[in-house]
């Protein structure tokens, strides 16, 4: 029977020829991951289930990028709980505060992920790693405990959706914008328990970073995991980062989907997701008279060093509006260390912005960068729920690093195009 | 054991799980600290109101958002006996499971139920009754693997069982 890439990499994983959507499979998992918010929990539950020792320890992957570098001495404690766990059991992937970042973005630059593999993690953007053509989902703390401890984790297949991109991309369009447009047209909940397989000529022409961001958001419409089929460009990118071996899979020409959507590159403007929902995509044209308070560059969405240049472009020799924080995190010091290099930090700070060390930090509202009561942000960051960035009755306003950066510079939400 | 009743907690579309339990509350993942915190950024008063064996009834996807397990460990640790909602989102329908907090999908029952209504749960058929309306509903049954998880008293016995299978 005809397969999606989704269900290949699925089958090769738990011993089947074939797998079908709705079937529960045992799958063996080639890396499982948890950062300093979810990895204490679920190394308590290891201990509970009485596991002495990882199934393998080369296999499991620590980051601690959320509360740091440790904002106060709770977050410490947390993240000492990591360190000594990953001491313990000889853990090589740990990844501390100045070697690490943030997972998503570090996780593929140290090739830890490549194409056909299969792939859980404590943290929701683990969906990111779709984009090298992977099968990779977030789950919660007891099922990484559960994989640390027998090396599998428990999956339904999912149904796949495919979205076909066609017609070049505007001028400031990346994958921020599709994918905030795709979860506007399909909703917040438009492919819950589903994989969204993106492809097209669109997604075959952009780049790796874009294609990163695209597969990063898959689960704020509700997918199980977003997915690119590899190519030459995600054979170029692995090559880049890694020489190791790696199955690579395809969704056959006939493989069933539940639902095709279709969407037309070249009618999509930069896009803004208005408070409260990512699904709240609009044109940035529409959004007229929103002034902010600060603005935001980073994340596992938009912290690349691809980003960081979109940025800059826009930020060179111009000046941060008076009333306006900007906040630019590089996400991984790979990241930070090449934006030096290129100039691009010179920029930010030139421009009046604040340059951060790696960190989750602002994104979901746990420090370096929180809001005040009543005070908005627009931010290259994945969620705009109520009180994500800080205080319940703040509002962030989700872009791509153009749109952020112009709007910090107006001192309200606007394109690069209205920069003089 | 299986019977539960409670007073429903009536909540949208789309509950996320930062406003379950916010991200500044995190660095904790002890269950009363986690309790002393639940819903505080989309109802104020749900604490207050908060009694053992309520029952928190939302709508579609709810639980939408982070991974995070300390939003099904709060809600359970506040007393809610059971979350009841249209769908819910994956990860967290997970994460309830494996750490006990019973997630009951059921459209009908999450459109009719009002703030305040008196629930009895019936856990193993999936029964709902609403004693304030006189209705009752059926929830949507488990698929057979998860029964199976469920039935060995969760994920972490579940895993024990299979370590010492081998």
């Amino acid at each position: 029977m005809a397969q999606t890439i989704t269900e290949k990499i699925l089958a090769a994983h738990s011993g089947h020829d074939e797998v079908h959507p709705g079937q529960f499979i045992m799958a063996r998992l080639d890396l499982m991951l948890g950062n300093d918010v979810t990895a204490p929990l679920a190394i308590e539950e290891f201990k509970r289930i009485g596991a002495r020792r990882l199934a393998d320890a080369a296999k499991v992957v620590l980051v601690a990028d959320h509360a740091t570098p440790n904002k106060d001495i709770k977050a410490a404690e947390q993240c000492r709980i990591m360190r000594t766990f990953s001491r313990e059991q000889g853990v090589e992937h740990f990844y501390d505060v100045g070697r690490g970042g943030i997972e998503h973005a570090l996780l593929p630059e140290e090739g830890l992920v490549a194409p056909g593999e299969c792939i859980i993690g404590a943290d929701s953007h683990t969906c990111t790693y779709g984009a090298v053509g992977a099968f990779a989902s977030g789950v919660g703390s007891t099922d990484l405990a559960a994989a640390m401890a027998t090396g599998e984790c428990w999956l339904r297949v999912p149904e796949s959706v495919k979205v076909v991109y066609r017609g070049e991309r505007k001028r400031w369009v990346g994958g921020k914008d599709l994918i905030l447009y795709t979860i506007g047209k399909i909703g917040v909940a438009g492919a819950r328990y589903q994989a969204l397989e993106f492809c097209g000529e669109t997604i075959e022409a952009l780049p790796m970073a874009g294609r990163l961001t695209m597969c990063n958001m898959a689960i704020e419409a509700g997918a199980k995991n977003g997915i690119i089929a590899p190519d030459a460009i995600t054979e170029a990118f692995m090559k880049s980062v890694t020489d190791r071996a790696y199955t690579p899979q395809q969704s056959d020409p006939d493989a069933e989907y539940v639902r095709t959507v279709e969407i037309d590159c070249a009618a999509i403007e930069p896009q803004v997701a208005l408070p409260h929902l990512p699904e709240n995509a609009r044109a940035v044209s529409a959004v007229k008279d929103v002034t902010i308070d600060q603005a935001v560059i980073g994340s596992c969405t938009n912290g690349r060093i691809e980003d960081l240049r979109e940025a800059a472009e826009v930020l060179k020799g111009r000046q941060v509006a008076r009333d306006v924080r900007l906040i630019v995190i590089p996400a991984t010091p790979r990241v930070h260390l090449q934006a030096i290099k290129e100039g691009l930090a010179e920029i930010f700070i030139e421009a009046g912005g604040a340059l951060s060390t790696p960190t989750c930090g602002p994104c979901l509202g746990m420090h370096t960068g929180v809001l005040a009561k009543g005070e908005r942000a627009i931010a290259t960051t994945n969620r705009n729920f109520v009180g994500r960035m800080g205080h319940p009755e703040s509002e962030v306003y989700l872009a791509g690093p153009a749109v952020a950066a112009a709007s910090a510079v107006l001192g309200r939400i606007g394109s690069p195009e209205e920069l003089s | 054991m299986s019977e539960l009743r409670g007073r429903a907690h009536v909540y949208g579309d789309n509950v996320d799980t930062d406003v379950i339990i916010p991200a500044r509350y995190l660095t904790s993942h002890d269950p009363a600290e986690l309790a002393a915190h639940c819903m505080e950024d989309i109802d104020s008063e749900f604490l207050t109101r908060v009694q053992p064996g309520d029952i928190i009834v939302g709508g579609e996807n709810f639980g939408c958002g982070s991974s995070r397990e300390h939003a099904p460990i709060a809600i359970k640790a506040s007393g809610v006996s059971a979350v009841i909602a249209s769908s819910f989102a994956r990860i967290f329908f997970r994460n309830a499971i494996n750490v006990g907090l019973p997630a009951l999908a059921c459209p009908e029952a999450a459109a009719t139920i009002q703030k305040g209504d008196e629930l009895s749960l019936d856990l193993a058929t999936g029964r709902i009754e609403n004693v304030t309306q006189g209705r009752t509903y059926q929830a949507e049954p488990f698929p057979e693997f998860l029964r199976e998880i469920v039935a060995a008293g969760g994920l972490v016995a579940y895993t024990q069982k299979r370590l010492a299978t081998g």
